[in-house]
């Protein structure tokens, strides 16, 4: 049977349709016109944004809460380099996305032709594979592979460049979305002798703890976790990543642990004799000073990225596998000591350390942590809320109340201000029958603010909660602490009025300066149609306590705030 | 301690800058590096020398891993391997000197290939001890230039470093 000749650009609309994509987030510009000319004529749906780095970040939302990977389109040269923020992100928060850029046509590859840029060689260390693409034939090939590296083993960014001229030529297309790569064969099941003596160790412990991070939420292991916990009666920790991946409102949760965690957290894991991590990978902001992180501690490291396990923090049971797999796997062979004792000591802990920060607004003005928490308490537990960078961020973590997995959407590795507006778009779009909050500083809405006209445009249902100090709060506060009080250059003069700013966009603006206004308005966003935004007034110089200082052991802590 | 490692992989356009720019930017050294081909069509072989504790170069063995391109990595130090590497000298060469310099050739069963009037160059192979040695006593009559393949590199007996 002689099979058609196709187009470049008619064979990236098959593949995607062919791995189920639903959606692309995407700027067109002259290189990629074929693909979008394409685009014109099939059934794919397409968000059309207002500036490339969003349509990233918009990507990555939508890849947090379906799990499938975010597929993005821009342009040669400025197109492609306003993603690499994005692309960079997701890298460091292990998301899927598969970005297609046009790129100039090959005849001018090297010759610094017009909007030409080495988008390959820019992306390289913040993907998990790249690829130019010399042959339409290649096409084919490099799609299903593309999908499948985004898509498995410990996930990521992959991107493809095409140049102009092979979206025009044609060839045979020939689609196979199992493909087989000799370098990459990523472990799911872990050794079953580690397996053992992972058991062996949870058996023996008399203070153990789980400590899981987004590896839970990745492969869906908040089951079995749930499970663990629960059946050995040992308390859960979860990193900035993993927040969801066990319901927050449990006796067994102790919170965040780290630089702005929770104390009872920091605590268990200094005295914990043995530490099950899960999906992890010991960030700094995690372990504070290395030498003296859980220094009493044995620690069962799983992951699915073998290069985690030991590069920060030596290991006693390593097991590279499927964070889900792996902990079904212990459940099998379970068996558990008594923990009471242990628990009573960490009830002890969480009595004399309530998370700090006045939540009563006293006199003029309003406590952030107050309204985070008004937020929470007016949302349902199938809400999404995304958070931008910097105090809110870490207010969000603490006071937040979050039950399901892939319903915290954050920039945590990277910290880029500006992902959680675009990142609640595209989980609005993921989940269209779940609300979404995005909780954002006057600092970072900032940085992506121009998305309003997105969001109005596509009718997006999604409340955007400014927590407003007119300060870049989280740098402020290191100069307060570190610096000396030298404020340099983190006051925010000459901020828009929001309000205003949202209304010509044809988004609905709110403002709440008090604690009445807040309640008030958080529940008329609630009902609205179309983007809310809401300007809450707050306390300028509000700080996030706790705070271990960066490189200091964890469970040295500056308490600070008020606990009333 | 220095780690020779055997790298097996896919020839393709950029790889040799994926591998370097691995070690550039996770903050390894690379002592250095020889690439060619191997039996297998379209797989390459490289050979690198990093120096670095045991807990780095596991670290590095198992970044390289995760480069979609890069097969297989195996530490050759940890085994009986054969070593070699190629050095050429441009070392000065009076009439007077040119005995002399013969005679430390021979001794390292380097050979001449190239001779002017007042310079030769010298080819040795070996490992990193004969390089160095050769060097150390060919400076007095002064070396000129230097060119080094980096070191290639091999199991002993019949086992080998396959893809598989």
């Amino acid at each position: 049977m002689k099979k058609k000749m196709i187009k470049g650009s008619a064979m990236i609309i098959s593949a995607l349709q062919k791995e189920g994509v639903e959606i692309v987030f995407g700027y067109p510009g002259g290189a990629v016109l074929p693909l979008y000319d394409q685009l014109y004529d099939s059934t794919l749906r397409h968000l059309l944004v207002r500036h490339e780095q969003a349509a990233a970040h918009a990507a990555d939302g939508y890849a947090r809460v379906t799990g499938k990977p975010g597929v993005v389109f821009a342009t040669s040269g400025p197109g492609a380099t306003n993603l690499v923020t994005g692309i960079a992100n997701a890298y460091m928060d292990s998301v899927p996305l598969v970005l297609i850029t046009g790129q100039v046509p090959s005849g001018f590859i090297g010759t610094d032709a017009f909007q030409e840029a080495d988008i390959t060689g820019i992306t390289l260390p913040v993907t998990k594979h790249n690829y130019l693409v010399k042959d339409a034939r290649q096409l084919p090939g490099i799609l299903s592979e593309a999908f499948y590296l985004a898509s498995t083993g410990r996930r990521g960014p992959v991107l493809i460049d095409v140049p102009k001229d092979v979206f025009d030529q044609e060839a045979h297309f020939d689609y196979n979305v199992e493909c087989e790569i000799p370098g990459y064969n990523p472990t799911y099941k872990g050794h079953a002798g580690q397996i053992s003596r992972a058991v062996k160790a949870i058996r023996d412990a008399k203070r153990p703890v789980i400590f899981g991070g987004g590896g839970l939420i990745r492969s869906g292991a908040s089951a079995a976790l749930e499970e663990l916990a629960e059946r050995a009666k040992i308390p859960v920790i979860l990193s900035l990543m993993g927040l969801g991946a066990y319901p927050g409102d449990r006796s067994l949760f102790l919170g965040m642990p780290g630089m702005h965690g929770s104390i009872t957290a920091n605590y268990a894991l200094s005295e914990a004799d043995l530490i099950i991590a899960t999906g992890v990978r010991f960030d700094d902001r995690v372990t504070g000073k290395l030498e003296s992180f859980a220094s009493n501690a044995r620690i069962i490291h799983i992951d699915i990225d073998p290069a985690e396990i030991g590069k920060n923090v030596k290991i006693d049971v390593p097991i590279v596998g499927d964070v889900k797999m792996v902990l079904e796997s212990i459940l099998k062979k379970l068996q558990f000591g008594d923990t009471a004792e242990w628990l009573k000591q960490i009830e002890n802990w969480q009595k004399q350390n309530p998370m700090p920060g006045g939540l009563k607004s006293s006199g003029s003005a309003m406590k952030p942590q107050h309204v985070i928490r008004e937020i929470s308490r007016l949302c349902d537990e199938n809400t999404i809320v995304a958070t931008d960078v910097g105090q809110h961020q870490m207010w969000t973590a603490q006071h937040f109340m979050v039950r399901k997995p892939c319903s915290f959407l954050t920039s945590g590795g990277l910290g880029t201000m500006g992902y959680g507006f675009p990142a609640s778009i595209g989980a609005k779009l993921a989940a269209p029958d779940q609300k979404v909050v995005c909780i954002t500083g006057d600092g970072s809405f900032q940085m992506n603010i121009q998305e309003l006209a997105t969001a109005v445009n596509n009718h997006l249902d999604l409340t955007i909660a400014i927590i407003n100090n007119g300060y870049l709060g989280m740098v402020r506060q290191w100069q307060d602490i570190f610096y000396d009080k030298r404020y340099a250059h983190t006051l925010m003069e000459g901020n828009p009025d929001f309000v205003k700013l949202a209304e010509a966009y044809g988004a609905k603006g709110m403002r709440a300066c008090d604690a009445k206004e807040a309640t008030a308005a958080i529940e008329q966003a609630m009902q609205e149609k179309g983007p809310v935004v809401i300007d809450f007034t707050v306390e300028p110089e509000e700080n996030v306590y706790p705070m271990v200082a960066p490189n200091r052991p964890i469970n040295d802590i500056i308490i600070g705030g008020d606990r009333s | 301690m220095k780690h020779v490692l055997a790298v097996l992989v896919e020839d393709k356009p950029g790889v040799l800058t994926r591998v370097a720019g691995l070690f550039s930017r996770r903050g390894f050294n690379i002592d250095n590096i020889a690439v060619g081909e191997t039996v297998t069509p379209g797989i390459s072989r490289m050979t690198i020398t990093v120096e670095g504790t045991e807990t780095l170069v596991e670290q590095v063995i198992k970044q390289l891993h995760k480069l979609v391109n890069v097969i297989k990595v195996s530490n050759l130090s940890e085994e009986p391997s054969v070593m070699r590497e190629l050095m050429l000298l441009k070392v000065n060469a009076e009439v007077g000197s040119r005995s002399d310099i013969q005679q430390i050739v021979e001794t390292f069963r380097g050979k001449v290939v190239d001779v002017s009037p007042d310079s030769m160059i010298i080819e040795v192979t070996g490992n990193e001890e004969k390089m160095e040695a050769i060097k150390l006593l060919l400076q007095h009559f002064g070396i000129k230039e230097i060119v080094r393949t980096g070191k290639i590199s091999l199991l002993r007996g019949s086992r080998i470093t396959r893809e598989g």
